[in-house]
């Protein structure tokens, strides 16, 4: 082979390397974008020690230091008279306190049914990919409900005690909690768009009453609602007529949020071009055919977050309910901080972080659905 | 020839199919009049549209034909004089106006689509929960219509995600699905590219050799002159010249008609 000849060619492959570190992977990632510059390194510094110092007691508190078992406070006292952890061993002994409140413990099962159907209706119902929506739909929503009516506060017929009544004063803890924000959130939705639509209806009257109605519950605060639904009420009623006091409960607290739902429902109309409708009445489609066809899928779909913001404060809001004398979860945690039995430096704490973690677990996970429902819906149709 | 070349033989007609009918009357407008608030937006239009006419209508920006032609299906309400459509008179009543919608279908400048749909979906809504045809049949009959308009391929898409000739091609098709006895066009190649206007034109002038009564809100004086049996210049809202074709862009009489053609026509 001569040594000046230009001939070449290829006998092994090249390998494929890897790139440098230094553009990709974690190494380039870290590079571009917390030590691009002294000034982002210096921030990145800083908030490396803002987190340490805030996560790291957090996790000293509920894992390192928390005690998992023990019968009483003996165990969760502090030790050598430092600081102690988390008290879980009280959580536990309190857990179907928080579950279920004072609700008989041989009638449980009955809860844990409804909680179960619940689950098993809502899951598939939430998954695109399931099939048998409609019917689905109507199981939620129409089935459900009157099954766990019966279930929860018991059935008599004819004098025949098939489920023993239990009375709602009982009811407490998450059950509460969810019996709230399930039903507000069930039923608001469809009253706040109903509210909506009136106050844009042409026609004066139902305008009218959907203004009042949406500004005088917007303009009074939750615990007012609560506290005149559960005291006021009963005065203005005849002898003898009572309501229950949650049924009030709930009718307040899911008028109060129609009243938001209203508003951020009328953005998301607003926010429909003209064309869409002249579009369907174009098309012969009448008003409702319409709306539910054209409209309504287009605006509820923009107000996603909107929805699940006034979802996540309802959900919140149901704490209120203490002040009328209703122990939902938050509320039968804090009662049972007065038992001696569990009387720890400690026990105030681990209450409020497994109240934190409970409501985080739930609004956390509305939120995650809203944004993957947000992408599920976008059809590339951004003008 | 390429596809896209815009040239006024490329749309020309077989005007020996496109027949009229003497007696059959599918539009008439007598003494109408419109404000918008105070303003006098339409005033005393008269008009008559024969069954299978094609009648461009044309005029300076605001001059009230858009509005004219969306008073025919109602989107528009007007306050004085009768338009009876298809032999029902337009009025207050519900009904009425449900019927002559079902009748009339209509294209707009900005396509409307419903974006949440698919192409397909955009097509069989109005049958289905308009004319309560089953899903099967009203499907059958809108890929008939978008193969019609040269897009069977785009059914499952989005209207997104489509460019602005094919979603104004879907427009009509599913106007068409709706078997409209009258079919009304604002503006349909108004916001559309150069490019993608002749393929909306082709489809239009299909539809006119088949005999569909028309009423075109246009400026594209090509098509006005290939298709249209008659041409209406409308000012201030008012209809001040009609004329066939020919005799409309060669001998315009009016003074405001002279000037408005030499504008579109000569710049």
């Amino acid at each position: 082979m001569s040594t000046n000849s230009v001939f070449e060619v290829r006998t092994e492959e090249a390998p494929t390397l890897p790139a440098p570190v230094s553009t990709s992977g974690v190494i380039g990632w870290m590079r571009a974008n917390l030590f691009s510059s002294i000034g982002n390194t210096v921030l990145t510094v800083i908030g490396v020690l803002i987190a340490y110092s805030l996560i790291a007691p957090l996790i000293q508190f509920a894992l390192i230091d928390a005690v998992w078992t023990g019968d009483n406070r003996e165990a969760c006292l502090p030790q050598d008279g430092g600081h102690s952890g988390a008290c879980w061993a009280y959580v536990e002994a309190y857990f179907p306190q928080f579950i279920y409140g004072r609700y008989p413990t041989e009638e449980i099962w009955r809860v844990n049914i409804v909680y179960f159907l619940f689950a098993a209706l809502l899951v598939p119902l939430a998954m695109p990919s399931m099939p048998f929506k409609r019917t689905n739909a109507l199981l939620f929503l129409v089935a459900f409900p009157i099954v766990a009516y019966f279930l929860l506060t018991g059935l008599v017929i004819g004098g025949t005690v098939i489920l023993p009544i239990v009375e709602t004063a009982v009811w407490g803890g998450l059950l509460v909690t969810l019996v709230i924000a399930v039903t507000g959130i069930v039923a608001s939705l469809p009253l706040g768009i109903a509210l909506a639509l009136g106050r844009r209806s042409k026609m004066p009257v139902i305008k009218l009453v959907s203004i009042i109605f949406i500004e005088f519950w917007r303009g009074v605060p939750l615990i007012t609602v609560l506290f005149m639904s559960s005291v006021m009420l009963p005065l203005f009623l005849p002898e003898g007529v009572t309501f229950d006091k949650l049924l009030r409960v709930l009718i307040g607290v899911t008028l109060f949020s129609a009243a938001y739902m209203a508003e951020v429902v009328r953005g998301g109309l607003q926010a429909i071009p003209k064309g869409q409708y002249e579009g369907a009445m174009a098309l012969g489609l009448r008003f409702w055919p319409m709306m539910y066809l054209i409209i309504l899928p287009q605006a509820l779909k923009l107000v996603i977050p909107g929805i699940v913001n006034t979802f996540i404060g309802l959900f919140k809001d149901t704490t209120l309910v203490l002040i009328v004398g209703m122990f939902d979860l938050l509320g039968q945690i804090q009662s049972s901080f007065t038992d001696p039995t569990w009387s720890t430096p400690s026990q105030g704490h681990t209450g409020y972080l497994f109240a934190a973690i409970v409501f985080f677990v739930f609004c956390f996970g509305m939120s995650r659905y809203s944004i993957f429902m947000e992408k599920k819906l976008h059809t590339g149709h951004k003008r | 020839m390429t596809e896209n070349a815009l040239r006024d033989d490329d749309l020309a007609a077989d005007r020996s199919k496109m027949m009229i009918s003497e007696t059959d009357v599918a539009v008439e407008i007598k003494n109408m009049n419109k404000w918008y608030g105070d303003f006098h937006v339409l005033r005393d239009i008269n008009l008559k549209v024969m069954r299978g006419e094609r009648i461009v209508i044309c005029g300076p920006s605001g001059s009230g034909k858009s509005t004219m032609i969306r008073c025919i299906n109602r989107l528009e309400e007007h306050q004085a004089g009768n338009i009876i459509v298809d032999g029902n008179e337009l009025t207050d009543d519900l009904k009425k106006i449900d019927e002559i919608r079902r009748e009339v279908g209509m294209c707009f400048q900005h396509f409307n689509l419903f974006p949440h749909l698919t192409i397909l979906e955009n097509c069989t809504l109005a049958p289905i929960w308009v004319r309560k045809m089953p899903k099967k049949e009203a499907e059958e009959i809108a890929m008939h219509y978008l193969e019609r308009v040269k897009i069977p391929e785009q059914a499952l898409k989005y209207p997104g995600q489509l460019s602005g000739g094919q979603q104004q091609r879907v427009a009509i098709a599913r106007s068409l699905c709706m078997n409209p006895k009258i079919m009304l066009f604002d503006e349909p190649t108004s916001a559309l590219d150069p490019e993608m206007i002749k393929e909306v034109l082709d489809v239009m002038v299909g539809l006119a050799e088949e005999g569909m009564t028309m009423l075109c809100v246009t400026h594209e004086m090509g098509f006005a002159r290939k298709v249209a049996n008659r041409v209406i210049f409308m000012d201030a809202g008012q209809i001040v010249e009609q004329n066939e074709p020919e005799p409309f862009f060669t001998n315009p009489q009016h003074e405001r008609t002279k000037l408005f053609l030499s504008q579109i026509l000569h710049h």
